[in-house]
């Protein structure tokens, strides 16, 4: 090896040998440095949990080395001396080029202090991978390196390649299979230069906003909702003396992805590689543990299955998906269904039924047990008679007879379920209490942390010495463990990341969610437009005629939601004066005018009159009279000038026409009600009739019923004239 | 030692993860790999074949643990013990010839030494059979635990070393491995020529003007083609391309190139094809004990259709691709499910595969096996290296020596098979 490597540099540089001459590097973060997994990481890093049996850090180290990568750093920080005595007594210490170096930390709390103390070490010499330990990827490295090396001759400054991923949101929760929110990606489809990136994006609104440079700079732009983020970097070595620069960076994307893509002054560059028929996703919560489980069974990520991995002798796939160790000892009534792993020395009892989960090693599974897309981790004890679906269930719990796991539920280490107990869904069940106030050093997301913040978190037994008959009680008789209370507000959050599937409530709720929401959307694409914020940017002219068809389908929505108001206002006695706010705040967010208000509330007060019961058109005339009695105040309040009155005539007229024929014959009355009340000024009705003097006949309908009004109105003034 | 330990644990994560993909390329390396492993053993001054078999098996065994559905890793690590033990065996008789016989000895020697080590092997187990008491084989199995599994000819082979112990022992040390080191050269020859012999024979089978139809790409298949081309034959191809990997398009490719008329069809327009097409040849991943084949996934179909229509079906496999196993032993893993990418793009399904809402459970499931099992009897007829045999021939040759040996260790037996099966095609042949 040695004097491979020496001969190796004493070469002079070619652009193959150069790649030859540097080992590829890589940095495993072999910590997350959040809290998603909890409680279980409290006990166990997350790194060394069991996905499908085999530890994840597996997963990612078999594809780096599979991938090239010559050597490794792994990080680790919480539970640093569990990670590292795995990796001694693990193949990796052994492999013939392939070396595994671990660097310890005790007070990084973030990826940002991980990749600052790895530069001080100054280990890495050139490009390097950059992945977290919960990664699971088959996909090949050579291109994205090649790609990442000759961007890099032509500019200094393409720093980052990241691996992306097309996986579409689902539409109802527009969260992705792997549970995390929308990713929001502006990406240059020439360069493929990323050049926005939106994680948290107020998706419900629609807003994204652009910097305007940005699409001056660059001819096209795609705007992506079905990328999914792989967490596969490939770095250059500034992107590590970055970090120490900037020493406010703590996560790879929230800070340093998004604070490059602002920042003009430096002009570091990120790109995107998008892979296809290869595989990468990384672990990031329940539900994403789940969907990996499950496609890793399915064997997208080939040949990074258990069967290859653990050395095929061990384990062997059978028909429908189901793999099975070679020791297992099953009941012949005992019913394995598809997408199932079995361990090894796991017994499973009499009537069983297990489909769609992952049971691990030397478990105990008694008579009659219904096991369904859970996970059961080594040594785990489930007597007769249990049910668990969609749960965990890590390493030495055991369940007694009868009990039952609700869907999301998890059990860490070492927990006992008592008889017949239910365990309530989405509950987390530890041996140890919830920490109180501030995590413990180890394992600390930084504030910004979803989940709340130390404050929202309070202990379910208020007793800190509690003592076992205590927690016996929560877990039933001869139950170990405390169920750790769900924060406030995160409680709505919980089934998004479960590993349950998303109950049938919610989704019903999130659909109908959906259909307000892409009405608003379609509301808000007009906004932009009709506020200019694109127009004014890009010289985009051909969006002028659909922003007229546009607005007329808004002046629809809008009507509906002044009418809403208006009713709400009605039957919950709102003052005027508030009625009058709000209907103000619609107009400005659908930007409209006062007359297009003038109109709706008049159409809406007119609407509510025709509702409200009535026998004959003396009780309608009498309902309209009230109701313009009492709102009169709202409705002058958007009644400036005399436009805007005779828009309230073409709209009764209209409604006369269309919506509410039984007031055609009030017509007149109702227009002699509106000038008592000075809504109308004569000037706005006698120009009105003026206009409609020149108009079809069948336009001059009301004109004709109203005729005599109109007549005593021009008398009346010709009288004043004459006075 | 050191080195041969990294060129093992090397070849053994290619294994693994699966970089290395073809019976021959496999069989080529393995051979290479077990001839730098015996080469690099120390062998002491008694029982040399035992370490040199110690060694070997336990290399093997790990290797075919890396991938138990690569068959030819196995196939060879068998020939090689086969081969350790022959060149023993013929030293030691002619030792013993030596001692007893010595008129015999010269000729039996240069027999060993010869470039045909297996039908002198033969010979030799006939001769030293001949001339052994029953006894001898008792007192070496409690001498050597370790070659247990080496049964009653090659146990006379240690007896006699006792005798001839005192006599020239550092020179027959040299000697053995230097055998066993050139024989396992022979070995790796004969799979790289594999191709040509089977070649060789193209022009008896292929004749004017006829239809030829093989599926997905084998080189062998490739060789054998053009080797008739060659031959002024002319005839038509088609080729059916194999889903999902469509290798079928690279073997057109290559065919058109070489010169001859060729129709690629889809899968599943073999049936239709088939009453058009004269023969059917393909190449195979292995072939069993029983005659039958695994193969690349599709070949089933296509040798159904072939029976239907009484269409010869036609195997080429090299030598290195017999295997002593019935398809049915546990041991054998028939079949291996690769990855969904290859028939349809995640990316597009992504939305079929969340899991976080609906019943929580996938409702596609996508399956890509690997290989075929094609029995035996829609084969009409496999040629080989060693020349053309019917599936019932190679069964009755595995039958009646996996009778004949009951009770002994089955890494043996498959040696012995795979000799008899060798020397009865040398005797078809001739």
């Amino acid at each position: 090896m040695g004097a491979q490597k020496k001969s190796a540099t004493a070469r002079v540089s070619e652009d193959q040998e150069e790649l030859a001459r540097n080992p590829l590097q890589a940095i495993l973060l072999a910590d997350s440095f959040a809290t998603t997994f909890r409680p279980i990481t409290l006990e166990r890093p997350k790194v060394l949990l069991p996905l499908v049996n085999i530890p994840m850090i597996d997963y990612t180290l078999a594809w780096l080395e599979s991938a090239g990568v010559e050597e490794v750093f792994v990080f680790c920080c919480a539970h640093s001396k569990q990670v590292i005595d795995y990796l001694e007594s693990s193949r990796w210490s052994s492999q013939p080029n392939f070396s595994v170096t671990t660097i310890e930390s005790h007070n990084s709390i973030s990826a940002g202090d991980a990749l600052r103390l790895i530069y001080e070490r100054n280990v890495i010499h050139g490009d390097f991978v950059l992945i977290s330990g919960d990664t699971v990827s088959n996909m090949s490295l050579t291109q994205v390196l090649q790609e990442h090396k000759e961007r890099r001759k032509k500019d200094a400054n393409a720093i980052m390649t990241m691996v992306v991923k097309k996986s579409k949101p689902s539409p109802i929760t527009q969260q992705s299979r792997l549970g995390t929110d929308e990713l929001f990606m502006a990406i240059n489809p020439v360069t493929k230069q990323l050049l926005c990136y939106e994680d948290k994006a107020e998706h419900s609104k629609g807003f994204i906003s652009l910097d305007k440079t940005l699409i001056a700079d660059n001819p096209s732009i795609i705007l992506h909702n079905d990328k999914q983020d792989c967490y596969i970097d490939v770095c250059s070595q500034e992107v590590l003396s970055l970090f120490t620069d900037n020493f406010d960076y703590q996560h790879l994307r929230r800070h340093f992805v998004k604070g490059l893509l602002v920042d003009d002054i430096m002009g570091y560059k990120i790109f995107t590689h998008e892979i296809h028929s290869s595989y990468a996703a990384r672990i990031d919560n329940f539900r994403s543990y789940d969907t990996i489980s499950k496609d890793i069974i399915q064997r997208w990520t080939y040949p990074f299955v258990p069967d290859i991995l653990c050395g095929s002798s061990a384990i062997k796939v059978e028909r429908q998906g189901t793999y099975r160790a070679s020791d297992v000892t099953l009941s012949r009534s005992a019913h394995i269904g598809s997408f199932t792993f079995i361990g090894q020395g796991t017994k499973i009892g009499n009537d069983t039924k297990i489909s769609h989960s992952v049971v691990g090693e030397g478990c105990t599974i008694g008579s009659n047990v219904t096991i369904e897309g859970s996970y059961i981790w080594n040594n785990v004890t489930i007597e007769d008679g249990c049910q668990l679906r969609h749960a965990i269930v890590c390493d030495g719990v055991i369940m007694k007879s009868g009990a039952v796991l609700q869907p999301g539920v998890i059990l860490s280490f070492k927990v006992v379920v008592g008889q017949q107990f239910v365990v309530p869904a989405y509950s987390k069940v530890s041996l140890l209490q919830q920490p109180t106030q501030q995590d413990s050093d180890e394992e600390l997301e930084y504030a910004d942390n979803t989940s709340g913040t130390g404050e929202l978190r309070y202990k379910l037994n208020g007793d800190i010495a509690a003592d076992l008959s205590e927690t016996a009680y929560e877990l039933g008789t001869g139950g170990v463990g405390y169920i750790w209370s769900v924060f406030e507000g995160a409680q709505d959050e919980e089934w998004k990341h479960s590993v349950a599937p998303i109950p049938k409530d919610k989704l019903v709720k999130l659909m109908l969610d959906k259909d307000e929401d892409e009405e608003q959307l379609t509301q808000d694409g007009n906004v932009l437009s009709a506020s200019g914020e694109l127009k004014a940017d890009s010289d985009d002219n051909g969006s002028e005629d659909d922003d007229n068809a546009d607005s007329r389908d808004d002046y629809g929505f809008f009507e509906k939601e002044v009418e809403a108001t208006f009713l709400r206002a009605v039957h919950e006695n709102v003052k005027v004066d508030h009625a009058v706010l709000e209907v103000n705040a619609l107009r400005l967010s659908y930007n409209m005018a006062s007359v297009d208000c003038a109109g709706a509330i008049f159409y809406s007060m007119m609407k509510l009159a025709v509702e409200s019961p009535h026998h004959s058109a003396s009780e309608l005339h009498r309902n309209a009279a009230d109701i313009i009695t009492k709102w009169v105040k709202l409705l002058k309040s958007f009644l400036h000038d005399i436009d805007e009155e005779i828009e309230v005539i073409l709209k009764f007229e209209e409604m006369c026409l269309e919506s509410a024929k039984e007031f055609a014959a009030l017509f007149p009355q109702v227009l002699h009600l509106l000038y008592d009340k000075e809504i109308l000024q004569e000037d706005a009705i006698l120009r009105w009739a003026d206009e409609k003097e020149g108009a079809d006949e069948s336009d001059k309908v009301f004109l004709k019923s109203s005729e005599k009004f109109v007549q005593w109105l021009k008398e009346a003034e010709e009288e004043d004239e004459d006075d | 030692m050191p080195d041969t330990q990294a060129l093992v644990n090397d070849f053994l994560n290619k294994l693994k993860k699966r970089k290395i993909e073809g019976s021959q390329a496999t069989a080529k390396q393995t051979a290479e790999l077990l001839r730098s492993v015996i080469s690099q053993t120390r062998v002491p001054y008694t029982n040399q074949a035992a370490a040199l078999i110690q060694s070997v098996k336990a290399v093997g065994e790990g290797l075919i643990a890396a991938n138990p559905v690569e068959l030819a890793v196995g196939n060879v690590v068998r020939r090689v013990l086969h081969i350790i033990r022959e060149e023993d065996l013929s030293l030691t008789t002619a030792a013993m010839a030596g001692l007893n016989l010595s008129a015999v000895s010269d000729d039996e020697d240069d027999v060993g030494g010869d470039n045909q080590p297996v039908l002198s092997a033969a010979a030799i187990a006939a001769a030293s059979r001949s001339t052994l008491r029953p006894p001898s084989l008792q007192t070496l199995l409690e001498d050597v635990p370790d070659s247990a599994a080496v049964p009653h000819t090659s146990s006379s082979g240690g007896d006699s070393e006792g005798k001839s112990k005192s006599a020239d022992k550092s020179s027959r040390s040299r000697k053995l491995k230097h055998d066993v080191i050139e024989a396992v050269n022979e070995l790796i020859q004969d799979i790289n020529t594999c191709h040509e012999q089977i070649a060789e024979q193209a022009v008896e089978n292929i004749h004017q003007n006829e239809v030829i139809l093989t599926l997905g790409s084998s080189r062998t298949v490739l060789e054998f083609l053009c080797a008739a081309k060659e031959k002024k034959r002319s005839f038509r191809v088609f080729v059916a391309e194999g889903a999902p990997r469509y290798q079928g398009h690279l073997l057109a490719k290559e065919l058109v190139t070489r010169g001859l008329q060729t129709t690629l069809i889809t899968d599943s327009a073999v049936f239709a094809m088939i009453s058009r097409v004269n023969m059917v040849i393909v190449g195979a991943h292995a072939v069993m004990a029983n005659g039958g084949v695994i193969a690349p996934v599709g070949l089933n179909m296509v040798a159904l259709a072939a029976q239907k229509h009484a269409v010869p079906f036609v195997v080429l496999a090299g030598s290195h691709k017999l295997c002593p196993l019935y398809p049915h032993h546990p041991e054998v893993l028939l079949n291996e499910l690769r990855s969904p990418s290859e028939l349809l793009d995640f990316g597009e399904f992504s939305d079929c595969l969340d899991f976080g809402s609906g019943i929580g459970a996938p409702l596609l499931h996508v399956v890509n096996p690997t290989f075929d099992y094609v029995p035996p009897k829609l084969v009409s007829l496999f040629i080989t290296d060693t020349g053309g045999h019917n599936p019932s021939y190679i069964a009755e040759i595995y039958q009646l020596f996996v009778t004949s040996l009951r009770g002994e260790d089955m890494k043996f037996k498959s040696e012995i098979m795979k000799t008899n099966c060798v020397a009865g095609g040398n005797l078809v042949k001739s």
